[in-house]
């Protein structure tokens, strides 16, 4: 089971079809080749800035220097969520709420599998611990995303049917029960898709980097169901956290909806 | 008194000054816009103020906010339905059967989705939702301005009712004779200010 070398032919012959995209786009003035090339740029960059990094980080196997490593990936991830909101709240509320569930879940998850499932050796072994940090952090970034864009977005829409059940003497949660539902709802649906997909319709990622890099089918489809679940795990507690931080900060003490709260990008 | 206002202060200005015993109802007048919905928010706790609002000699702050909002309950003009269908809303479901020919409105009723319904049937609706739950004090923002004259009648007929049981009801209306059929005390308000008027 030797791992396949890709050489830089190989890579090149590939990337010819970026050049017949953009000669096409050129030809029939689709206008998408300048965005094509720059994107592709950009993930040649990123991915072998990021591959020479793990390298280094991988060899001198150093469990600061992984923290640090994580750390900046929970960094970006937390400004990616907060940046992205329609309707958010004030900074550093923004940051807190998505961000603050976003790193919550991934930690959680990440722990939990390195200390039961995979138990690498040493356990902070950054080969196995940071792309798993990566995979997480990604899905639940979105999950998280979801949940706050439909929460807010549910929460103007519907503020005069969840005044309604305030003023009949519902609780904050009990008032915004159903639209922190609908929000985590939103926020699963992504992943119940790809579960229901995976190897059907699709071949995951993971299971086809490591088919290609030559690992038996069987255990492939073992490390893709293990990562499936992670996942799951990740995006409900992050989705689940993110809308009670958001009806924490969306109330007061004296369960009022205080839409005056939040911010919104467009007036 | 059953229920006290001292020196509310919000967005509608203030210090504002009310109360009213059980079995009164009290008449807010004044023109429109001039804050007599917020006032009434206010009191029901559903926006930021400051001040003194006690039931029963009690003040709100020694109970969680729904257990007041439970015993002084708010009826806006415009009512919020946060389920499909009627009879979700409708908690306790039994005591709202007898309740619907009083106000002129069908059994079948409970069945019809919300959007549906009829901004008359609504309103009806809304004020049953709130009085079968029993509260002590009903803070009402103009129940009757989508009903015709004898709806109106039967609205009244039955707040009456709930008066004579000891109930207190806190009124806004633009209505003068209803304000006259209804009032055992009346305030006028002006911006920022409460006054209190002769019947």
């Amino acid at each position: 089971m030797t791992p396949i070398n890709l050489t830089p032919g190989d890579l090149a012959i590939a990337s010819s079809l970026v050049l017949l995209c953009s000669v096409l786009s050129l030809v029939l003035s689709l206008r998408v080749h300048r965005a094509l090339l720059v994107a592709a740029g950009r993930m040649v960059v990123q991915l072998l800035l990021v591959g020479f990094v793990l390298r280094i980080v991988f060899q001198l196997s150093n469990p600061w220097l992984t923290l640090l490593v994580a750390a900046a990936m929970a960094g970006a991830a937390t400004y990616e969520v907060g940046a992205r909101q329609d309707h958010r709240l004030p900074p550093p509320w923004q940051f807190v709420t998505g961000g603050g569930a976003t790193v919550l879940a991934t930690v959680t998850i990440t722990v939990l599998a390195l200390t039961t499932a995979l138990r690498p050796e040493p356990w902070y072994n950054s080969r196995e611990a940071l792309p798993l940090t990566g995979i997480i952090l990604g899905n639940v970034m979105n999950a998280v995303s979801l949940s706050l864009d439909t929460f807010f977005s549910t929460v103007r829409r519907e503020r005069v049917a969840i005044e309604a059940r305030l003023t009949l003497g519902s609780s904050r949660y009990g008032a915004l029960q159903g639209v922190s539902a609908q929000a985590v709802r939103t926020a699963l649906i992504p992943t119940i898709n790809v579960m229901s997909a995976a190897g059907v319709i699709t071949m995951p990622g993971i299971m086809t980097g490591q088919l290609l890099a030559g690992m038996d089918p069987i255990g492939a489809a073992k490390y893709q169901i293990l990562l499936m679940f992670l996942i799951v795990g990740g995006n409900c507690l992050g989705a689940f956290a993110a809308v009670y931080f958001a009806i924490f900060r969306l109330t007061d003490h004296r369960d009022r909806l205080r839409l005056d709260f939040l911010r919104s990008r467009r007036g | 008194m059953l229920l006290e206002i001292n020196g509310l202060t919000g967005t509608p200005g203030g210090p504002f000054r009310l109360s009213v015993d059980a079995g009164e109802c009290a008449v807010i007048s004044g023109p429109s816009g001039i804050g007599k919905s917020l006032l009434l928010r206010m009191i029901a706790d559903l926006d930021d103020n400051t001040g003194e609002a006690l039931l029963d000699g009690a003040l709100r702050e020694t109970m969680p906010a729904p257990q007041w909002r439970r015993q002084v309950i708010y009826v806006p003009a415009e009512s919020g339905w946060w389920a499909a269908g009627v009879r979700e809303h409708m908690q306790p479901a039994q005591s709202t059967l007898p309740l619907l020919p009083r106000l002129g409105l069908s059994e079948a009723l409970l069945d019809v989705p919300v959007s549906q319904l009829s901004t008359g049937e609504r309103q009806r609706l809304a004020l049953i939702r709130a009085v079968i739950r029993k509260p002590r004090v009903l803070l009402l923002d103009e129940p009757t301005s989508a009903l015709d004259e004898t709806s109106m009648l039967r609205v009244e007929a039955l707040l009456k009712e709930l008066i004579a049981d000891g109930a207190a009801i806190i009124l806004v209306t633009h209505n003068e004779a209803q304000a006259h059929r209804m009032a055992t005390r009346r305030y006028h308000m002006t911006s920022g200010q409460l006054e209190e008027i002769a019947v």
